[in-house]
């Protein structure tokens, strides 16, 4: 019960990760891939009626994980302070940016939003980024179970780590690029246009630079937590999920190269997928790793909640998610079809 | 009192405040934008579409800044309040990841629809789409008014051998008769603030007769506003504010007495009007009371004795008493007042004269901030009535904060928060401002 709880909070997780992902990534090459004030309305266009509904798998995930994890939640919650903090501000930030924009028909203030958007686009992926960083890395946890991280100590991942040092800042990185090159892939495939030239060679570059950079983040993973590959050496059938990276890697750069939108964007979305399936393979049972007295690490079995509210959520969840599913499915079906420049917002 | 418990205090009360001024309009406008669009569908007349078009256009400004206030909220109950979120998070974690599961993605989801789509769906679709809107902002309301009605109000729960709770009823924890009636007397309250702000726009548009201004469009919204406002406000005060009271009399006898500024037992208890509390001599001066009234709105008899505060110890009243006197007080104050202004409106609409009374007009623009102050007075009122407890009975709120996060730490987020919502503010009056001055056009 409580590793199926796991499996759906991963789940939701992943959701987030793949839909708002791409959002962000077409937030982060904003300005590059939209030169005339048309063509950054057709970038804005492209995610301005599912941006909302993308993110809301971060809150619904959030939901989900306090209730039947609550003792991670208020742990990770409370540690992470300052960079949480950080990030629902700039949540806030890209929003209203790109939400109020149009509102006012001032240049000036239409500037002022799309740097906010394009800023704080650049910014989150590389927050989610370091906080997976920090959940494989470990951190120090009490025995009350609580911990605080400051930022950053002297940028070294060790018993007393900060929230920043050099592998949860690579990790920034890699997940800064990976999300950009989806969220490229994502625009080329919307798109028609100088935006589809542009943005497909943002994603052209993204597949190169992605196969090192994966390998790269591995092997710092396993010098920052040796026990990595335990449960890779345990339960062979594990290995899998790396072969499906590798070929979710490759496909991406043969299909960038031929200019198969579809087929790139769906690499790109096994890509993501599996990197995170295999992070929460490694760590299983551990939720969160401590980063000096392993018995402290708080496991899936420490940290759930009662079996009554488990089983009862197991009879409304699935209702929502279909539910969910089938509001999503309408969204984007409303809103399909190549969209080209010089229709304005879309707003009416 | 320690000084990370004030910080983490305010951290919440702050950012819960500023975020409830935009639900309570967006919740309070979808019904009447789906009115209006109905009366558009159906009679074909383009002021009900024109109405409901500006109302929209409002609307989403409001949903923008309550979704993104919002988000904090979730956050805060694991970064401010751990040592809570582990006690009580079997409990109303359930409403909160129903709340995300449900409403979140049926509000985010269709409001991509309603805003992207007109264009692009039959007006019957479109309709849909706003209903939709509707439900999910409602439904939210009702996960997350359960959520604080179980902190008032615990049931369906058992405590485990950690010490956390467990929920053993989802079925009571849902139906809890304190979320029924907070959740109407709630809803009734963002009704009042949607329908006083279509109104007062509707009675601003007639007062301006600038060149674009419809006044056809503008009695729509001024008729439509009034008759929402008329039925809301009496809403408010019976059923609803009467059964919340005495919901509040039977489960929490203190906070009943400090909100009412009774500081002795006495029977044929008086109602108090006006005055202000003091708290170190227990009376209040320059009172205006009328005698052996709360008597009877708390027992029904005239002579029945009510508990004053006297027979609670210290530490099980309310650490506040004056704020919350004053904040049920102007909650009940104003609450009044919108139900004497609106009987006013609708008799003049009644008679034909509502859309040529320019004094009356006047007043009805002039009230659109009113029911904000009546909301978050009465959600001060139900949650410093809380206090001590941060689950009634249950748990202490000193009790409740995260163990590691330092003043320090807190009042730089809350500092941050302030910095960033005054931003915020300005940037909201200034759009809506720019909207309502272009009207209909």
């Amino acid at each position: 019960m409580v590793t199926f709880w796991f499996l759906l909070v991963a789940i939701m997780l992943v959701a987030y990760v793949v839909l708002d992902g791409f959002d962000l990534g077409v937030g982060a090459i904003y300005k590059w891939v939209g030169h005339t004030p048309e063509e950054r309305a057709l970038v804005r266009r492209s995610i301005g009626p599912v941006w909302d509904a993308n993110e809301v798998w971060l809150l619904a995930a959030g939901g989900v994980l306090y209730f039947a994890f609550p003792q991670l939640y208020a742990s990770s919650f409370s540690g992470f302070y300052l960079p949480l903090m950080m990030v629902l501000w700039l949540l806030i930030g890209r929003a209203l940016g790109l939400e109020l924009r149009g509102h006012t028909g001032d240049e000036l203030f239409a500037q002022a939003c799309d740097a906010v958007f394009m800023i704080s686009s650049l910014l989150l992926p590389i927050f989610f980024g370091a906080a997976l960083g920090n959940v494989i890395r470990g951190v120090p946890i009490d025995a009350e179970g609580s911990f605080f991280l400051p930022l950053w100590t002297d940028f070294r991942p060790g018993p007393q780590p900060g929230v920043l040092d050099w592998y949860t800042v690579l990790c920034g990185v890699v997940s800064l690029v990976a999300l950009a090159t989806h969220g490229a892939l994502f625009l080329a495939m919307r798109v028609s246009g100088e935006v589809n030239l542009r943005a497909t060679r943002v994603g052209r570059l993204g597949a190169k630079l992605l196969p090192g950079l994966t390998l790269i983040t591995l092997a710092a993973s396993m010098a920052v937590r040796p026990t990595i590959l335990d449960n890779y050496r345990n339960h062979p059938v594990g290995l899998l999920i790396p072969a499906v990276v590798t070929a979710s890697l490759a496909m991406m750069l043969r299909a960038t190269r031929r200019g198969r939108e579809h087929l790139a964007f769906a690499a790109s979305v096994t890509y993501l997928t599996t990197m995170l399936v295999g992070a929460a393979f490694a760590l299983y049972p551990v939720l969160l790793p401590s980063s000096d007295d392993p018995a402290r690490s708080l496991t899936v079995t420490a940290a759930a909640t009662g079996g009554h509210a488990m089983r009862v959520a197991l009879i409304w969840w699935p209702i929502a998610f279909v539910l969910v599913a089938a509001t999503f499915t309408h969204l984007y079906r409303t809103f399909r079809g190549k969209l080209i420049a010089g229709e304005g917002d879309g707003y009416h | 009192m320690d000084s990370a418990l004030v910080v983490h205090r305010l951290h919440f009360a702050f950012t819960a405040t500023f975020h409830y001024l935009f639900p309570q309009l967006t919740m309070g406008l979808a019904p009447l934008i789906v009115v209006l669009k109905v009366l558009a569908l159906r009679s074909g007349d383009s002021r009900y579409a024109d109405a409901a078009r500006l109302l929209a256009r409002l609307f989403a400004i409001n949903f923008v800044f309550g979704v993104v206030t919002g988000i904090p909220m979730e956050f805060q109950f694991g970064t401010n309040w751990s040592r809570f979120s582990r006690f009580a998070g079997g409990v109303i974690g359930q409403t909160l990841a129903m709340e995300g599961m449900f409403a979140f993605f049926l509000e985010s989801s269709f409001l991509g629809l309603f805003l992207f789509g007109e264009k692009r769906m039959s007006p019957r679709a479109h309709l849909a789409a706003a209903f939709a809107v509707f439900a999910g902002a409602w439904l939210s309301g009702y996960f997350i008014v359960a959520t604080d009605a179980w902190m008032q109000h615990p049931v369906g729960y058992t405590v485990a051998p950690d010490g956390s709770v467990q929920l053993d009823s989802l079925s009571a924890l849902l139906l809890n008769k304190w979320a029924l009636w907070q959740y109407l007397h709630t809803m009734g309250g963002a009704l009042v603030t949607g329908a006083f702000g279509t109104a007062g726009l509707g009675a601003y548009y007639l007062l301006r007769r600038g060149p674009g201004d419809d006044p056809r469009a503008a009695g729509a919204l001024l008729k439509t506003g009034v008759i929402a406002a008329v039925l809301a406000s009496a809403w408010q005060l019976f059923p609803t504010g009467d059964r919340q009271g005495a919901l509040v009399a039977e489960h929490q006898p203190a906070t009943l007495a400090a909100m009412e500024g009774l500081f002795a037992t006495r029977p044929g208890a008086p109602l108090v009007l006006v005055g202000q509390p003091n708290v170190d001599e227990r009376r209040i001066d320059n009172s205006l009371e009328v005698p052996s009234v709360l008597s009877f709105l708390t027992h029904r008899r005239w002579t029945a004795s009510v508990t004053g505060l006297d027979r609670f110890p210290a530490d099980t009243r309310p650490d506040n008493v004056s704020l919350l006197y004053y904040s049920y007080h102007l909650m009940v104050g104003l609450g009044t007042i919108f139900a004497g202004l609106m009987v006013l409106a609708t008799l003049a609409l009644w008679r034909g004269q509502l859309l040529t009374a320019r004094p009356l007009l006047w007043a009805l623009v002039l009230a659109v901030p009113l029911p904000y102050i009546a909301n978050t007075a009465g959600w001060m009122t139900a949650e410093i009535g809380r206090q001590p407890w941060l689950v009634y009975g249950l748990m202490r709120t000193a009790a409740g904060t995260s163990p590691r996060v330092s003043a320090g730490n807190g009042l730089f987020s809350l500092l941050g928060f302030m910095g960033l919502y005054s931003l915020l503010a300005i940037a909201f009056v200034v759009l809506m401002t720019r909207v309502i001055a272009k009207g209909f056009a």
